[in-house]
Parts: C-alpha cells; sequence; structure tokens
C-alpha cells in the first residue's frame, strides 16, 4: 500500500475530517489515558491531516486509549480523534503479527472474577 | 407488562447477580423481562471503524427479533447497552451500513433501526416511573450512595442520549427512590480503564483510586453501577477505598425482593 493510499484508507475508516479540526487539544485535555498516550489524541489528529502515518502506527497509544468517548464528547468542531485513534490500531492489528494480545499471556491473568466482557472487548479492541 | 429482554454473555455468568436482582426487582414492579431467543454476545464494544460490519451483525439480530415482538429492546449491561444502540442508530441512519448488514442478513424485510433501545435505568424512569417505585419500597435504603456512570451509558451522547454527560442525574434520582441518598462527586462520569486493565493494569489502577477516593471524600459509603467490567476494575484494580455493588441489587434490596 502506498502511503497515500494508507493516508485515504485511515481517514476513510475513522469516519471522521481531520481538516476540520482547530487545534484547540481540548479532546486532549479531556482525555483520561493523557499520561499514557505518546501521541495525544489532537495529534492523531494532526498527524493524519499532515500525512505522519509512520509515527501514528508504531505509537503506543492506540494500546492505552480506552475508547471513553471523552474526546469525541468534548470537541467543538464534531471531530473523533478517538475514530482516528482506532482506525490506526485496527489498521495495526489487521496486518499478520500485528495483534495487541497474546492468547497464551492471558490465563496468567485471569483470576475468577474476571468478566467475560473484558476478555472480550480486549480481544475485540487488540486482536484481528 | 412485557419487554423483550437482551441479557449478555456476562449476566449469565459473572455478573449473575446483576440479572438476578433485576428480573426480581421487575417483577416486583409489574413488568415481565422476556428474555429474547438465541441472542449472542454483541462484542462487548462498538467498532468504530466504518468498515466494521460482521461485528455489529448479534446486535441487528437481537434488534430485529425486539422489532417482531413488542418494538423494545430492554438491556441492563452497559456495554450491551452502548453496542445495541450505536448499532441500532447506524441501521437508522447510516444507509451504507444499512444496506450492508441487511445484505448480510437477508431479513425478509429489511431491518432500518424501528427498535427503541431501552436501559433498565430509563425503563425504571420512563415505563414503571420513579414515584412509582418511591411507593413500593418497603427497606428504603437510608445511606449514602455514589452513582458510578462511567462512560458507556453516556457517551456518545448525540447517539446515547441517556442523561447529560457532563453532570448527569438520573441514577441519583434513582438512589432518591429508594431511600438512600445520592452522592454528587466529580469523578462519576469518568472512565475506569475498560479492557485496557488487561494490557496496563497501572493506568486502569490509578482511573479507579481516583473515582473512589473521590466519592469517599464526598461522603460516599458505596458506589452503585451497571457495568460488569467497572464493577471487576473498581473492586479488583483498585486499593477498594469503597465497596462497589450492581445498581439492581440496592433496587431489590429496597423492594425487598433480595431473597426472592
Ligand atoms: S477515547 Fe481514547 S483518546 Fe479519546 S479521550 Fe478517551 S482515552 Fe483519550
Ligand atoms: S477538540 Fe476537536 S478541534 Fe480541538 S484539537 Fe481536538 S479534534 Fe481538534
Amino acid at each position: 500500500m502506498t502511503k497515500q493510499n494508507q493516508i485515504e484508507n485511515i481517514t476513510r475508516l475513522s469516519g471522521t475530517d481531520p481538516k476540520k479540526c482547530m487545534k484547540c487539544g481540548k479532546c486532549s485535555g479531556r482525555c483520561p489515558a493523557y499520561k499514557d498516550m505518546d501521541i495525544k489524541p489532537h495529534q492523531f489528529v494532526m498527524y493524519l491531516e499532515k500525512g505522519k502515518i509512520e509515527k501514528l502506527l508504531a505509537s503506543k497509544a492506540i494500546w492505552n486509549c480506552l475508547s471513553c468517548m471523552e474526546c469525541v464528547e468534548r470537541c467543538p468542531r464534531g471531530v473523533a480523534p478517538a475514530g482516528v485513534v482506532e482506525a490506526v490500531r485496527d489498521t495495526v492489528k489487521r496486518a499478520i503479527g500485528g495483534n495487541g494480545i497474546k492468547a497464551e499471556d492471558i490465563p496468567p491473568i485471569v483470576d475468577e472474577f474476571i468478566p467475560q466482557q473484558l476478555l472480550v472487548s480486549a480481544y475485540r479492541k487488540y486482536n484481528k | 407488562m412485557k419487554i423483550c429482554y437482551y441479557p449478555g454473555c456476562t449476566l449469565k455468568t459473572k455478573a449473575k447477580e446483576l440479572d438476578r436482582y433485576a428480573r426480581a426487582s421487575a417483577a416486583a414492579l409489574g413488568v415481565e423481562m422476556e428474555e429474547i431467543e438465541n441472542w449472542q454476545c454483541c462484542g462487548a464494544v462498538y467498532p468504530m471503524a466504518r468498515d466494521e460490519i460482521a461485528t455489529k451483525l448479534s446486535a441487528v439480530r437481537a434488534l430485529d427479533y425486539a422489532k417482531a415482538h413488542g418494538g423494545k429492546l430492554l438491556t441492563l449491561c452497559s456495554a450491551c447497552h452502548n453496542v445495541i444502540k450505536r448499532t441500532n442508530d447506524d441501521m437508522a441512519n447510516d444507509a451504507d451500513i444499512r444496506a450492508r448488514a441487511n445484505n448480510y442478513l437477508k431479513l425478509e424485510t429489511p431491518y432500518s433501526g424501528e427498535t427503541k433501545v431501552v436501559h433498565y435505568i430509563e425503563m425504571l424512569k420512563n415505563i414503571v416511573g420513579f414515584d412509582n417505585i418511591a411507593k413500593k419500597v418497603v427497606k428504603p435504603l437510608n445511606r449514602k450512595v455514589g452513582a458510578y456512570y462511567g462512560c458507556l451509558l453516556l457517551r456518545p451522547n448525540k447517539v446515547m442520549a441517556f442523561d447529560n454527560p457532563e453532570n448527569p442525574t438520573v441514577i441519583e434520582e434513582f438512589i432518591r427512590a429508594i431511600g438512600g441518598t445520592p452522592v454528587a462527586y466529580p469523578f462519576r462520569n469518568e472512565c475506569c480503564g475498560a479492557y485496557v486493565s488487561l494490557k496496563n493494569k497501572d493506568l486502569t489502577k490509578r482511573r479507579c483510586n481516583m473515582i473512589l477516593e473521590s466519592a469517599k471524600e464526598k461522603g460516599a459509603e458505596e458506589i452503585v453501577t451497571a457495568c460488569p467490567l467497572c464493577l471487576y476494575n473498581l473492586q479488583k484494580n483498585s486499593d477498594n477505598a469503597l465497596p462497589v455493588v450492581y445498581f439492581t441489587e440496592l433496587l431489590a434490596e429496597a423492594l425487598g425482593v433480595k431473597n426472592d
């Protein structure tokens, strides 16, 4: 896939228009995972607009975003930073070897209280 | 009154109490929750990518069943509610997703978002009425309870339309109706750390401690939630500043049906 294709694909998956962003930073100001985001929510939108795809694909933030929708709720311009984060994560995980969790890492961390909802949602988010 | 009910996978396993107390309380309030046939797990998270269709089909199947059986679908788990309601919005308002989902399902009549998705709390407020619940309380709570909304019931508000996402009050009204004193605290609509607890426990723990300490500081004696994952994170990924229970447990207690 050419770089241009990749930009178009991520933009299409995200369902959002990065050009509408006015760079106010409200999304990042509200993000509860802010400290753990090496690329902040507003930067996801900005990097996509500027075509800095390699940086996005290498980010750790895609594994720490909580999908809490705070950024979407607060954006005064109707942009969905969470949609960009998810589109980048989906692009990474859909590649061979791109999954975020390994099946063999699960049994040791499962305790008797762990709800199915946690395993299902983590698998859906992190793996293809 | 009968209403179609979608329990979801966790309410059949680790969150049986959430379901059991809900059914007992609904019966006491004159509502019969009729579990829909052949439901499948909703997937627990709403897939945001524009090309995700297969991952939404179990929600569409449940919605289509409810369309032919009374037109309402009752949800209880916050995650099921979020996934099913957002998928329903896609089916109603997104021609592309609607066409592609219907192409998969080949239903006799295509599904176009006709069903109304109702969360149990919305059922209590809008169908039963908090004033009617208050009349049926036999054991008022008489304690200070903090409502924990989390993310899934509230956001994105444009679709969920559950309550004011910045300053929700409906669970506080519920607590008042069953004789408790609601305690508002700043972090009640903040994320518990969700599924990230599987990959970054530390992040979840910081979130949960902040939420519980904030509630404690405002005088709460316990916290209620509608989400099994919030409950798990707040109980198991925190320093346990406060006990956390399902809101249906308190309802069953107040209605005197906890042991039914
Ligand atoms: S959805 Fe992700 S990026 Fe947006 S505020 Fe929540 S954690 Fe941050
Ligand atoms: S809140 Fe919206 S407009 Fe402001 S920086 Fe974030 S995405 Fe851009």
